[in-house]
């Protein structure tokens, strides 16, 4: 008996140790008050003031695009990396290519952010671009999220019955064709889950985002970083709530996606 | 006699230090059951694997109906292949599996409707083409994956172990259902199989394989009452196998040699004693110490029903035969 109950316990305390930080914010979003630590009735007045604020929507604005370009380019680049990982049994630099794809997972992100910044510099005294802002954090944040789809596109072509494609080609149909409609079909699940999982990733980056955003561009993380020194007021919490909620819908469906065979 | 529909001139294929197929010629007429016979590892779906195109030939040619198919891809040759697993689409419905392929012709959609129905009909699963294959029972994905390799009237269809995921009894009706098919449509059919009562009982003619290589090619009948080695008797069937002369052999069949109380008026005979008896209902099985053969097996076909026409084991007899009643072997 007592057994289930100390188990039940500590599950509870990591639970508690865990979101309970996160409820705090999502239920003081709600809070009438000036101070973001005290309590003094139930409002909408915050979240208001958020759907006013226009630099809040205007971070917020390029944070969702640049999580939406750059969760799709990694999906197709991861997609074509995970294709040759798992189906192109050997080829010259094979293993130093697939330590290279999964390298930007265990980098730190300073180190990333330092040589994409002196990249993006050079680049711009070689051929005058890209321009600092949405073009360079968005190709940021596709090298390090690319990682992420690659492996479970790897992982889901690792066990994947070579014969449906081999029996697609004895059907008439040319590779490319077999690819689309019996591969691509087969793998998408894997593939959405990188994308959400690239999207999630993307949206709350502050770090490298700090090194390539140039001068006039703020993502949301980095407008909230900013708020924060200067003194916060309970606009953030809303936005923490929204955050909070947009990535935790996100990879409950990532979740589902991979298990749903 | 027409051409023959498949022509393999010396086709080899290694991988790595394995000889999978070490120098195979094979012709296979039109619109006959062919079968490739042999144990694991001896070559035979390496060998089907090459017509279809999805294994490229070390050396040697492949001609399909006057064709030199070798190095063509398997989306561009007039064959279709039934897969061990199946490999039915799962993200597809039957009737998509079936019309897979003529979708591929880009055909207008109601004359692949109309097909995919035939072809359903043909092996009476016309009522469940909405279903997925994962709602689909053994019997019935074997039948949709056979359906769908037949739906493009290929020249040539092979069938890699068509019946082995099927349970036993599923697998008799479905032997005779499969024959029935062949000579109804009149395509010719190539089936490897390890099975060799499956491959005696379905084909035309079949090729006993070993060790990459072609052992023996011909009917049932020769392959089992003129076997050319010792490999090929032993494989197929059962024979009592013996050195008659200095590298001459003698494989006899149990059921050819008589079984007797005294000694027959055979030219050869030797006595022994029962160890053994496996009474099988309509035959029995005897094994027979002998005094100069060591073990020897008998049958009998038990067409009387007296208990008296049977021997007991430890019983003292003898068994005779004549030298063409078995099969010498140099080898």
């Amino acid at each position: 008996m007592s057994k289930p109950r100390f188990a039940l316990a500590v599950l509870a305390f990591g639970y508690a140790f865990l979101y309970l930080p996160i409820v705090l914010v999502m239920g003081y979003s709600f809070n009438e008050s000036k101070l973001v630590t005290v309590w003094s009735g139930f409002s909408f007045k915050w979240w208001r003031a958020l759907l006013e604020n226009e630099d809040m929507l205007a971070a917020a604005w390029l944070s969702l695009q640049i999580a939406l370009t750059s969760a799709t380019l990694a999906a197709l680049l991861g997609l074509a990396a995970g294709y040759v990982l798992a189906r192109v049994p050997s080829f010259f630099g094979r293993t130093l290519f697939g330590s290279l794809v999964i390298a930007p997972m265990v980098m730190p992100e300073v180190v990333m952010g330092i040589s994409m910044l002196l990249l993006f510099v050079g680049a711009n005294q070689l051929i005058d671009g890209p321009p600092f802002g949405f073009l360079t954090i968005a190709i940021a944040h596709t090298t390090f999220s690319l990682a992420f789809v690659a492996i479970v596109v790897q992982a889901r072509l690792a066990d994947f019955d070579r014969s449906l494609e081999e029996a697609a080609m004895d059907l008439g149909a040319t590779p490319w064709v077999t690819f689309l409609t019996v591969t691509l079909p087969l793998i998408a699940p894997a593939i959405g889950s990188g994308w959400l999982l690239a999207f999630t990733l993307s949206l709350d980056d502050l770090i490298m985002t700090q090194f390539v955003a140039g001068a006039q561009s703020q993502t949301l993380p980095m407008l909230v970083y900013s708020k924060v020194r200067l003194g916060v007021d309970p606009q953030i919490n809303v936005l923490a709530t929204i955050v909070v909620c947009v990535a935790a819908t996100a990879l409950i469906i990532s979740g589902r996606l991979t298990r749903r065979r | 006699m027409t051409a023959p529909i498949v022509k393999i001139e010396g086709i080899a294929k290694r991988y790595g230090t394995v000889q999978a197929v070490a120098g195979v010629d094979l012709e296979i007429e039109r619109g006959e059951l062919f079968a490739l016979l042999g144990g694991s590892g001896c070559g035979k779906t390496t060998l089907l694997r090459m017509l279809a195109g999805l294994e490229t030939p070390d050396s040697g040619r492949i001609v399909i109906d006057g064709q030199d198919m070798t190095g063509v891809p398997p989306h561009r040759r007039p064959v279709n292949m039934m897969f061990q697993s199946y490999a039915l689409f799962p993200h597809m419905s039957v009737a998509a599996n079936v019309g897979y392929g003529l979708r591929r012709e880009g055909l207008p959609k109601p004359e692949i409707a109309t097909r995919v129905a035939e072809a359903l009909a043909l092996v009476q699963l016309q009522t469940l083409g909405e279903r997925r294959p994962s709602q689909l029972s053994g019997g019935q994905r074997q039948r949709v994956a056979l359906a769908r390799a037949l739906v493009k009237r290929p020249k040539l269809l092979l069938l890699d172990e068509p019946l082995a995921a099927l349970d036993r009894k599923l697998r008799e009706g479905t032997r005779f259902e499969m024959v029935r098919l062949q000579e109804q449509l009149g395509l010719t059919f190539v089936v490897v199989t390890h099975d060799q009562e499956e491959a005696m009982s379905m084909a035309s003619r079949l090729a006993v394989m070993n060790a990459g290589r072609i052992v023996q090619t011909g009917t049932p009948h020769d392959l089992y009452e003129h076997p050319a080695t010792r490999f090929v008797a032993d494989f197929i069937g059962v024979a009592n196998i013996f050195e008659v002369a200095a590298s001459r052999w003698m494989a006899l069949r149990p059921e050819k040699i008589r079984l007797a109380a005294q000694r027959p008026d055979t030219a050869h005979a030797v006595s022994g004693k029962i160890v053994d008896i496996a009474y099988e209902g309509d035959r029995s099985l005897y094994r027979v110490l002998t005094e100069s053969r060591g073990v020897m097996l008998v049958s009998t076909t038990n067409v009387t029903r007296t208990r008296e026409s049977l021997f007991q084991r430890g019983q003292s007899v003898w068994l005779g035969w004549n030298d063409d009643w078995g099969q010498t072997l140099d080898e």
